[in-house]
């Protein structure tokens, strides 16, 4: 490309296209009143920004490291649970754990780091426990990962998953109750006011996640994925290097499990079961195996058409059209035949391994208007190609046919239609040919 | 001690039976297309979820018979849309289409059913209850494994005698050559769903009869298990998940009868774990899969 930008354009414009996402995040939830329907959108964002975290710890995992790991729901529960239990206010502890005499811890750090140095306290004491959830789960994926990283492709998936149910099951247990209340909910949390937070803390995470992945270590994962034995000639040292990329794709998962405790603003151990690992798993087909700006883009997509574009489905009526067919759960299912339709016919996803950058994303805009001019064209040319292609076909089918009914009406004339090879009486001597 | 024990080995049998059947449709298919069929549990739940509304037009026998042909459609079908057209791409991308698939059929069935448990029909012979030294218990749990060995029995047979069967084994230890060899891949694999879908069917009418209450995720659980015993009994082998079945829904039950039940499910996993670590070809597995 002749008119690439030059970096510090580059920059300047990442800034500048950051800071005015999130400047438009925050007046937008401030101004859009709670009964607007444009509401739905800053919900969008939140609930996005928190799942293309986890599907950007993913696809760190399965695309750039060639884990296929499907533990991702177990660890953000994990994070869920131990950002809630250390941010519970006291004074709210005897009704949130009324079956467990209060609980067991009495405390809750954002209070006490409040009444220390306060309202920026009350943030210190938010992010805390929330990198402290983040921790606590690398330090489990850490020990799972000792025996389960020896396993390949789908007896991984199947380990990971089975590990997943072993810690949902471990956090409903009744005798954890004055620690993690058992199997009823949590709430009553810290929680954040504005939209801009998971947005920023998400968004901190992805740019560490990319610089991880743009490193030595990003390079040596990728050598990993694309054959180990190679990677290990070459003194990559594959136990360390996958336990790297699990500990820290689960420190990730982790950190957006705490997120999606606050957005919940409730949580319970049960919907953190398999179908929330397949659904971050079909974010990151959606958006492209190895490809973070895809992640990104397919959790924004996937949260969208969910919670939505799509909602009308449910209520009966969408874009105009009425239906008895469309009830509660309809939305569901249109949205899983999509994603059928692009695992099959799409696999490569959004980006497929391509990453966002300036100056493709300036040729494509670019591109755009010659695109439309030309449009008309290249359909007529598609067509044309297909109708020839279809003729060819059917020009072979002919043939193959009258071949067929020509042997048919041999073989009904009682003619030979393959001669036997003489057999030859001599047996042959290499080099003896022919006598 | 035995008294009190009892109805927990009994109930144990009688669910391995049930995983069993189930676990032969992951074990065929894996054998053959080293797929993990995570859509198989669904088609599982399917067949219980069909039953329960094909009762209400049909004798129960009838509905019997109707609900095997539909999960033999089904996973059939299944075959033919969502793994045919991937068998060139790699291994992951199949998975992601047998998940993709699993996703599907729970959201349909979330669909169909609103949501709501429904009551599994009983059938009343299943529900007679029978007497076992001192413990009463239901026929089902009787008749479960009795029908399970006679069908494993069935099946064996029909894979060392018949022409099929040999073509089942010779595709299953080596793909490219034995279509070199003249052998309609297709055709195996097709049959291969058929009787997998058919067995989970057959286990389907009896497990839901010992659980009365069905919803849209009631397959994927049974269906992990099922997996889990297939590679405990080694993938591919037959009687060796029928083993594993069978171990499995025992212990499950004795932890279910020491108080344990938070943790019966998380046994199976640990089990799996555990075998991954120690005998990584299953207890029947013959040769050295390139799994660990």
């Amino acid at each position: 490309m002749e008119n690439t930008l030059s970096k510090k354009t580059k920059n300047v414009l990442t800034v500048v296209a950051i800071a005015l996402f999130l400047i438009l995040v925050y007046i937008g939830d401030i101004t859009i009143s709670p009964g607007s329907s444009w509401k739905m959108m800053i919900t969008v964002i939140e609930k996005g920004s928190i799942f293309a975290l986890v599907a950007a710890s993913m696809n760190l995992l399965n695309g750039f490291t060639g884990l296929f790991s499907l533990g991702q729901a177990g660890f953000m529960l994990i994070g869920a649970y131990t950002y809630a239990i250390f941010t519970i206010p006291a004074k709210s502890h005897n009704a949130v754990y009324q079956y467990f005499d209060g609980g067991l811890i009495k405390w809750s750090l954002v209070e006490i780091l409040e009444d220390k140095i306060g309202i920026v306290g009350h943030y210190i004491g938010m992010l805390i426990p929330m990198i402290g959830a983040g921790l606590l789960v690398a330090v489990i994926a850490f020990l799972i990962g000792i025996p389960v990283l020896r396993l390949k492709s789908d007896y991984l998936a199947i380990a990971t998953l089975g590990f997943a149910e072993i810690l949902r099951a471990f956090f409903q247990w009744n005798t954890l109750g004055p620690v993690t209340n058992g199997s009823n909910v949590l709430r009553k949390y810290a929680t954040y006011d504005n939209a801009i937070f998971p947005v920023v803390v998400s968004g901190i995470c992805i740019a560490i996640i990319l610089l991880l992945i743009n490193s030595t270590y990003g390079r040596a994962f990728r050598a990993i994925r694309d054959d180990e034995i190679a990677a290990e000639a070459m003194g990559v040292n594959l136990f360390k290097h996958k336990e790297m990329s699990f500990v820290i794709s689960s420190f990730f998962a982790g950190i957006s499990g705490a997120l999606l405790a606050m957005f919940q603003t409730t949580i319970n151990a049960t919907p953190f079961n398999t179908v929330m690992t397949y659904e971050i798993l079909l974010i990151v087909v959606i958006g492209g195996i190895g490809s973070i700006t895809g992640s990104i883009i397919g959790a924004f997509l996937f949260t969208a058409a969910s919670e939505w574009w799509l909602r009308g489905l449910d209520a009966g009526s969408w874009l105009g059209i009425n239906s008895s067919l469309m009830r509660p759960g309809f939305r569901k299912v249109v949205f899983a035949i999509l994603i059928m339709l692009v695992v099959l016919f799409y696999a490569q996803g959004i980006m497929g391994s391509r990453e966002f950058s300036w100056d493709s994303f300036l040729a494509w805009i670019k591109g755009r208007p010659e695109a439309i001019k030309t449009w008309p064209a290249r359909r007529k040319a598609k067509a044309a190609a297909k109708k020839e292609a279809r003729a060819t076909k059917a020009a072979a089918r002919a043939k193959a046919k009258a071949a067929k009914d020509e042997g048919e009406a041999k073989k009904a004339s009682g003619e030979k239609l393959f001669t036997a090879l003489p057999v030859s009486d001599e047996v042959m001597v290499f080099g003896k040919e022919g006598k | 001690m035995i008294n009190t024990w009892l109805p927990y080995i009994l109930a144990g049998i009688a669910v391995g039976g049930q995983y069993a059947l189930i676990a032969i449709g992951y074990t065929m298919v894996y054998g053959i297309l080293r797929l993990i069929n995570f859509a198989h549990g669904d088609v599982f739940m399917w067949a219980g979820l069909i039953m329960v509304y094909l009762v209400t037009i049909l004798p129960i026998w009838a509905s019997i018979i109707v609900v095997i042909i539909f999960a033999i459609l089904l996973g059939t079908s299944i075959e033919k849309v969502a793994y045919r057209p991937l068998r060139s791409a790699p291994r992951m991308s199949i998975m992601i289409s047998a998940i993709g698939v699993s996703y599907l059929l729970q959201n349909f069935a979330l669909y169909i059913t609103g949501g709501l448990t429904k009551t599994y029909p009983t059938i009343k012979w299943l529900q007679k209850s029978v007497k076992i030294g001192s413990a009463s218990t239901k026929m089902v749990t009787v008749i479960t494994p009795i029908l399970t060995i006679v069908l494993v029995v069935l099946l064996v047979l029909l894979i060392q005698k018949t022409k099929i069967g040999m073509a089942m084994r010779a595709v299953s230890r080596d793909f490219e050559t034995s279509s070199l060899m003249g052998i309609d891949i297709n055709r195996v694999i097709t049959v291969t769903f058929v009787i997998g879908c058919g067995l989970a069917a057959i286990g389907s009418v009896l497990y839901f009869s010992n659980y009365t209450g069905i919803q849209p995720m009631s397959g994927a659980m049974p269906g992990l298990k099922a997996f889990v015993a297939a590679v405990f009994g080694g993938i591919g082998s037959v009687p060796g998940a029928v083993v594993g079945a069978f171990i499995i829904g025992v212990c499950e039950n004795l932890i279910k009868g020491a108080g344990w039940t938070t943790f019966s499910d998380a046994f199976t996993f640990v089990l799996l774990i555990i075998i991954l670590m120690v005998k990584p070809t299953g207890l029947f597995g013959e040769k050295n899969i390139d799994k660990v």
